[in-house]
This record gives structure tokens, sequence and C-alpha cells, in this order.
């Protein structure tokens, strides 16, 4: 968590001098390259701790990790504004001060954590917690090392129902000012739609917590195929919604899909821990999260894309997001049949000696 | 094992809490035009 710290912060500060340079590849080796690595592992590292911490309620334990995290966008976005327009000055609009800022708040913030955060010791357990004697359905007693998972065609099921939960999720999230001010023309201005992306920010963090603790009762692969067969009915009536011209249902619907987008994120970490046992958690969930990074191109990418496409052949802007839809509704069928066939691990990929750390 | 302080518990709260509140609280009166 130190090493996160010091890139993420690093990475602003790296930025601010891209900006003061006016060098745009400067911004993106350190707002991209430093800060992503810092927040790629300071991503991991409390969901790995916190899973340890609640043999009992790992989805609850993965769902608060995670809800932190989406619920930094709620914090970042509107402190990001208020630092440059703080900092703005007439030949300047604050840019590389509001990234130094927050740059030394965030370092600091995440100090917090790594003086505070420990891992429990050897052999711990919460009080009345008696783990499973033994395997019973998808939850496994044993343990795959990282570099096994990657063998097993359970790792990659569940690569590709994070992609296509994370996929559909994204194409709304990344457009979804635009998407509300050009499906209902004249009933929405920029600053509501404004309002519309903070709101799903807030049903993205709430859904972290709520769905990935609700899968310690459900099961997480009946947990994913509510996603999925929900998120397929709902994505398939946001255009008869559009049509319809009722903002209030839009903006419902929406707000729920992007629940579900949240509680995937959340509860794949302990669909992994439920598979892959709790030994090399962290890093196979790690090596997960390149479904996400393949995600965040593809939805923004398809979305555009097809946006593009469709007003070069003269389809109304409030119709160009119809076929979007569509087309996000069979992406979650796909991450529906790849939920549905999830078997246990074979025994043969179970590690046979004493557990290691990752 | 050792207990952490309830005093320490406590402060890491209000330094998630208070962040929190207030970008909670920023994006709920933006977002509150929606429904008006």
């Amino acid at each position: 968590m130190f090493v996160a710290a010091c890139c993420f912060g690093a990475g602003f500060l790296v930025s601010a001098l891209g900006v003061k340079l006016h060098n745009l590849w400067i911004v993106y080796l350190g707002y991209g390259l430093i800060g992503g690595i810092g927040l790629g592992i300071g991503y991991i590292s409390p969901v790995s701790t916190l899973i340890k911490w609640f043999p009992d309620r790992p989805g609850m334990a993965t769902g608060m990790a995670i809800m932190g995290f989406g619920g930094g966008a709620m914090i970042g976005s509107p402190l990001a504004v208020m630092l440059m327009k703080s900092f703005a000055t007439a030949t300047s609009a604050g840019v590389a001060e509001a990234f130094v800022t927050m740059g030394i708040v965030y370092f600091l913030f995440m100090m917090i954590g790594v003086l505070l955060v420990r891992l429990p010791a050897e052999g711990w357990r919460p009080e009345g917690y008696v783990p499973r004697a033994a395997s019973a359905g998808l939850i496994t007693v044993g343990n795959v090392t990282v570099d096994q998972a990657f063998k097993t065609r359970q790792f990659w099921q569940l690569w590709l129902v994070l992609c296509m939960n994370v996929t559909a999720g994204i194409g709304i999230l990344e457009t979804a000012s635009p998407m509300i001010q050009e499906m209902f023309p004249g009933h929405v201005s920029a600053v509501t739609a404004g309002g519309f992306v903070g709101l799903l920010s807030i049903f993205n963090m709430a859904g972290r917590f709520i769905w990935a603790s609700t899968s310690d009762y459900m099961g997480r692969r009946n947990t994913y195929m509510v996603f999925f067969t929900l998120g397929i009915v709902l994505y398939a009536t946001i255009p008869s919604i559009g049509h319809m011209g009722s903002v209030p249902l839009f903006v419902i619907v929406c707000a729920i899909l992007l629940s579900m987008y949240g509680g995937g994120f959340a509860t794949i970490p302990a669909y992994l821990k439920d598979v892959f046992g709790t030994m090399h958690v962290g890093a196979i969930h790690g090596r997960l999260l390149t479904a996400w990074s393949v995600a965040g191109v593809l939805g923004p990418v398809l979305v555009n894309y097809i946006r593009e496409y469709q007003l070069g052949q003269g389809v109304a802007k409030s119709d160009v997001y119809d076929v979007t839809m569509y087309l996000m509704a069979v992406l979650l069928a796909v991450g529906f049949v790849s939920n549905w066939f999830m078997k246990p691990v074979d025994d043969r990929h179970h590690y046979q000696g004493t557990p290691l750390e990752a | 094992m050792r207990k952490t302080s309830p005093l320490l518990i406590a402060l890491a709260w209000l330094i998630v809490g208070i962040p929190f509140l207030w970008g909670f609280s920023q994006t709920v009166q933006k977002a509150i035009a929606l429904f008006q």
C-alpha cells in the first residue's frame, strides 16, 4: 500500500509538470502510467486484506473495500473543480496547482491507510466462526496458485463474466452526460446531466456494498445470474423509455443498471475466493482485472462507434443509442452463458503443500 | 490479540466519513434537479 501511495501521489505531481510544460505525453506518463500503477496496487491490497479479516463474510468485505473505490469519484470530481476554481488566474486555469494539491492530499490519506491496515495473525478467526470442512458447490476448501488458476477454464469464464458486465456498465457511465441530453432534447441541460452522472456514481457505490453483501447469502453465481437477467431486461427497455420521453424512469433504470455494474466489480473477488481459495486470491484478482482494462476500451469504443455510424446514416440524435442498448443486452447474454456453465475447479489444480501468501 | 483503541477507530471513521459526506452532499445537490 506504501508503493501504491507513492505511485498515485507521484503520478499527480508528474502530471502537474506535464501541464506546466504543456506536454501531453508527460501527463499520460504521470496520470496514466505512474498513477495507474498506484491505482491498481491500491485497489488490490485492501481487497485481499479484508477477505482475510472477514472469512465468514467475504462478499461484505470486498464490497466495503470496492465501495470506497467507487465512492472516490464522488469526492475527487467536485474537489478537482473546486481546486481549479480557487487556483484559476487570468493566465492559468489552475490545473497544475490542482494536480499538485490532489497528489499531496491523496498521498497523505493513503498513508493513513498504510499506517492503520494490518493483516490478521496466522490462523486468526472471527469469534464463533467455524471454517468449512469440505468443499460444497462452487465453494472450495482447497487453494489454487495464481499460475495454476490461469490454466483453468473457470478463470477465463470469470474473466468473460467480468468483462461483459463491465463493458455494459461503462458503456452507460462513460457516455451518460451526452446520452441523457441527446435522448431527451430540451428536457435535460448540461448541468442537470452532470447531476445524472453524480447520481449514477452514488448507485454504483451503493451497489458495490449491497450486492456484494447480499452475495454472501444468495451465492456468487446466483448474484451474477440476477445481474445478467435483470440487466438484459433493463437494457432492452431503455430505447422504449427514451421514446416515451420519461426522464425519471430512464434515470431509475440507469441507476439500477449502474448498481449492478458496481455489484459485479465488488462480488468478483469473493467469487474468486470461493472458486480458487484465499491463498493467492489477491494475485488472481489482479490478473482477472485485465478484463476491466479490456472493457474500459471496448465499452466506450462500441458506444461511440455505433453513435457516429448511426449519425452518419441520418438517424435522429434521440434514437442513436437504441442499437447500442440492444447490443449491451447481447453482451450480458454472453456473460450469462459463461456464468451458467461455472463448475468447481478440478482437484488436480489444487495446491498440495502448506498454504503460502502471494 | 491487542484490541484497537476506540478513539483510533472513531478517528479512522471521521477521516473517511467527512470527505465522503461532503462529496455525497455535493452530488445530491446536483442530482436533485433531475426530479424537479
